[in-house]
């Protein structure tokens, strides 16, 4: 296949950035979508261009590195597919593809396609744990937990903490992976002695880091490599009021 | 003869013993005691929450834009644990006699004990955290069997176990960084040790954002940066998995244990063109239910539904009827290469084997339309039934599959080959986790660890959180104990000038070579050296060849690379071009240690030393010892042996037929 890449280029935070065209023939339909930007890396470094930087690490859909917003949608055509995990048989001879980073005022870009979530860190940092010490715990079967619950506690704890929620969210909210780790630990009783701070802190800080507010269109949940449900957001909703009555 | 310190006394009461007498801080003085942790895998994770809840003052670096994407967040299957919730005479002796056969015995039985005994601790632990294991309808913990085992006794939640037992740690972890114990660098890589009269006292890491050398203090170093499974290239690791912080500490004065020591995982999907760029690894449980065959016949063009039943090679039924498609993970692997070798393989690239799934589906329809009482369903019915069960099982697996190969694993066999997957070899440590320089520390897969020559499955995991949470936090104490006096040491000290000044004379060195061929063109050519010569079987003729290939193409490496962009700047070739420099060398020391090592012991297989049936044969009375190698300087290393006894676990040839 021959393919046309608009590719955003920008140098760094600074920089204002624009697109760049490429031509890359000979694409294979067995490629990853990283894969064809390995290809077109090597051809740019040995014609002495600088290559296009972009996250990516396990290449397995699990570590939440790799972040291209490709045609208008995060992580591309897919559904429930990382951008790692998309393969070029998505596409056909001749097609035209546009490649962004993640937009969002909290994820600023430090190059190209590569934009700084740390934000996300600091989010956890505020309450996603439960604070047991090393060598505390009593024995795991002592706690016994209904099997919905668990299940629907791991559902939400499948989050890879892309960011791709952010990415689709047209006000750049980060509803859905806050409330996917408020969730899981509001899901399970080793989390209830903290479930009233923890959903406001960690809300607080999601403000404080710049993402907006949650006005329910659903393209957080419809654009989740993982398929983290939006009635996520719901209980966290449910979890932050109910805090503010009893605090 | 190097010495382990492996505690005196019964193996039962060796951990406990040692506990208990260990020499202790007291709080007010851990407050001074600084810790540096490079990686924030399982192992760095979990030692960095560790010890910062403990007192200490904690700084922990990643080269990753977070913590929580460290390569532990891949592993699908499970984590080990004696805990025997399923009554079915699960112990920690058993656990620890698994260990030590399923490693060929070449692992330490002190340390493999130790390991046995806080399994069941780390359940505790990560279930307190909040870690969403699978249960059953009451409530508990559910178990399931993985490889090399006749208990169940392995945790999983779903296929995402190592995702889950990270994020527990990383929760931890982020937990002390909101409370000020540990300070985090992420997007930092850890490019040299500094020492001072001989100890650890810090490291040198570049910021990868700004391309910033940064000297920072401690009064320990802890290795934390996982296995080297990447210097084949091509491996189920994650893209930016790397030896260099090991290869530092390595070349710092630290033995490196076992280099050849490498796991090749039986089940991955194959290569599919010369754009590849990692491997995907399908979870050992499939060999559950499936069976693994090649055609009778030579080079067969036919698609694999069109070869009938009798032209068909189930060879490892054939080869091994006691545990057919269940043998361990090396045997697996040298069988099927044994087979494409013959030229048997199927598929585009003549490199792989069927992994086949229509029996069980119609064995599990069978037994469907029996629960349901449809007695008289049609084939058709029964295959449809089956299919449902096969996908409640392994859905997400198929799913994968399909999606990377455009195939229908429902439809037609999987195509898998063997992959590169994990590294059993790494710093030598003793009993403390200490190597051989004082003060620095290797944890998790960076160590030699508890594997011996091949590691069972769904104990990677177990190994990385018991250093981390259950055996770091007491040695480091005994170490540190002795250093209460020591004031934090100021980073304008000559030896992290120096230290400061080597890396930025290597960086300097590389960006300025200005060469013709990229990174990946050097690391591809390494790959292909160590897959053809000290892969999955090595001979001293091949191990020979590939040392003089190897310095010839670190040669070109240091004369020909192109590293575009800028030092100052976010520049992922450099951090590339970085690795790839330490791989050179860490592959060379790889086909040293395998070809001093005359036997074939789990994944290290020597053509020479096979019986007339191609079986393994080990050499107990010359190479019952760890093989640590001393740097003394380029293609220049010395070997020291630690004698391995085995006073409980006496070693007996595996038989697997």
């Amino acid at each position: 296949m021959k393919l046309t890449l608009k590719v955003w280029r920008q140098k760094n935070v600074q920089d204002k950035g624009r697109f760049e065209n490429y031509e890359v023939s000979d694409v294979s339909k067995d490629m990853s979508f990283l894969e064809l930007f390995d290809v077109l890396n090597e051809r740019l470094i040995n014609e002495g261009k600088e290559p296009i930087a972009f996250d990516h690490d396990c290449r397995e859909g699990i570590c939440g590195a790799c972040s291209m917003y490709i045609n208008g949608r995060a992580h591309g055509p897919w559904e429930q597919t990382t951008t790692c995990q998309l393969h070029m048989r998505a596409y056909n001879d001749g097609d035209t593809i546009v490649v962004e980073p993640w937009r969002a005022a909290a994820f600023p870009v430090i190059k190209d396609l590569t934009v700084d979530r740390s934000a996300f860190d600091r989010i956890i940092q505020a309450g996603g744990y439960i604070s047991v010490n090393t060598g505390n715990a009593v024995d795991a079967n002592a706690i016994p937990i209904e099997k919905h619950d668990a299940d629907m506690a791991f559902a939400a704890a499948a989050c890879i903490g892309c960011g791709a929620c952010v990415a689709a969210c047209k006000n750049s909210s980060a509803m859905l992976f806050t409330s996917a780790k408020v969730s899981q630990l509001a899901l399970l009783p080793q989390g209830h002695p903290e479930r009233t701070s923890r959903a406001e802190d960690m809300v607080m800080q999601m403000d404080k880091e710049g993402f907006g507010s949650c006005t329910n269109t659903g393209a957080c949940e419809a654009e989740c490599p993982k398929g983290i449900s939006i009635s996520n957001i719901a209980r966290m909703n449910r979890e932050f009021f109910s805090a503010g009555f009893t605090s | 003869m190097l010495n382990a310190k492996i505690p005196a006394g019964p193996l039962e009461t060796k951990w406990s013993k040692y506990k208990s007498t260990v020499k202790l801080v007291n709080p007010a003085n851990k407050r001074k005691l600084e810790i540096i942790v490079v990686g924030t895998g399982l192992a760095g994770a979990s030692a960095a929450a560790s010890l910062g809840e403990l007192g200490y003052k904690v700084k922990v670096f990643c080269f990753q834009d977070s913590a929580r994407r460290a390569h532990s967040i891949a592993a699908q299957g499970g984590i080990n644990a004696a805990k025997n919730y399923q009554n079915d005479g699960d112990s920690v002796f058993r656990l620890f006699y698994d260990t030590v056969k399923g490693g060929d015995y070449r692992a330490r039985e002190g340390n493999v004990y130790r390991l046995s005994e806080v399994s069941g601790n780390i359940i505790d632990q990560c279930v307190a955290q909040g870690v969403p294991f699978a249960r059953e309808y009451g409530g508990l913990l559910s178990n399931r069997s993985f490889g090399g085992t006749q208990v169940q006794r392995t945790f999983y939640a779903a296929g995402q176990t190592g995702q889950q037992l990270l994020l527990g740690a990383y929760s931890a972890l982020e937990r002390q960084v909101a409370l000020g114990t540990v300070k985090q660098y992420t997007r930092h890589e850890m490019l040299e040790v500094v020492k001072i009269d001989g100890k650890a006292r810090g490291i040198i890491a570049r910021n990868l954002t700004t391309g910033k050398l940064e000297r920072h203090f401690g009064h320990a170093v802890l290795i934390c940066s996982g296995g080297y499974g990447n210097v084949f290239f091509l491996s189920t690791n994650a893209m930016g998995s790397n030896v260099t912080a090991a290869w530092k500490a390595h070349k710092a004065g630290a033995f490196f244990g076992n280099p050849c020591f490498t796991q090749i995982h039986p089940t991955c999907i194959p290569v599919s063109g010369d754009h590849q760029s990692k491997l995907t690894l399908m979870s050992e449980s499939l060999r559950n239910d499936g069976r693994i065959w090649v055609p009778k016949k030579k080079d067969d063009q036919r698609k694999a539904t069109d070869i009938p039943e009798e032209e068909r090679d189930y060879y490892l039924e054939r080869r091994y009827p006691a545990f057919g498609n269940l043998v361990p993970r090396d045997v697996a692997s040298r069988a099927a290469k044994e087979r494409c070798d013959a030229g048997y393989g199927v598929g585009t690239s003549k490199m792989a084997v069927y992994l086949d799934y229509a029996d069980a589906i119609k064995r599990y329809g069978t037994i469907e339309a029996g629960k349901r009482g449809e007695e008289n369903a049609s084939e058709e019915e029964i295959i449809k039934m089956g299919k449902g069960v096969v996908a409640e099982k392994y859905g997400n697996l198929f799913d994968m599959y399909a999606k990377i190969t455009g195939e229908n694993p429902y439809e037609t066999p999987m195509r898998i080959y063997p992959a590169v997957h994990y590294t059993m070899g790494g710093l030598w440590v003793d009993y403390e986790l200490m190597t051989t320089v004082p003060g620095l520390y290797a944890l998790g897969e960076a160590n030699f660890s508890d594997h011996g020559a091949n590691r069972l499955g769904a104990s990677a995991l177990m190994q990385g959180l018991a250093d981390g949470y259950f055996v770091i936090p007491y040695t480091i104490g005994n170490y540190l104990a002795d250093d209460i006096h020591t004031k934090a040491i100021p980073t304008d000290h000559p030896a992290f000038v120096e230290a400061e000044n080597k890396v930025k004379n290597t960086l300097d060195t590389l960006m300025n070579i200005k060469g013709k061929h990229s990174v990946d063109h050097f690391h591809k050519a390494l790959g292909k050296i160590m897959w053809d010569k000290c892969g999955m079987a090595r001979n001293a003729k091949g191990l020979e060849e590939a040392i003089r290939e190897i310095q010839a193409l670190r040669e070109e490496f240091w004369k020909d690379v192109r590293i575009p962009g800028e030092q100052n700047e976010l520049n992922p070739e450099l951090e590339k071009a970085g690795r790839v420099a330490d791989f050179l060398e860490l592959g060379e020391l790889m086909c040293r240690d395998a070809l001093q090592r005359n036997e074939s012991c789990g994944g290290h297989f020597r053509e020479e030393y096979q019986d007339a049936e191609g079986e393994a044969k080990r050499d107990d009375e010359n190479f019952a010892f760890v093989a640590a190698w001393e740097y003394k300087g380029p293609s220049n290393f010395d070997l020291h042996k630690e004698k391995l006894e085995f006073e409980i676990v006496h070693p007996t040839q595996r038989s697997y037929k």
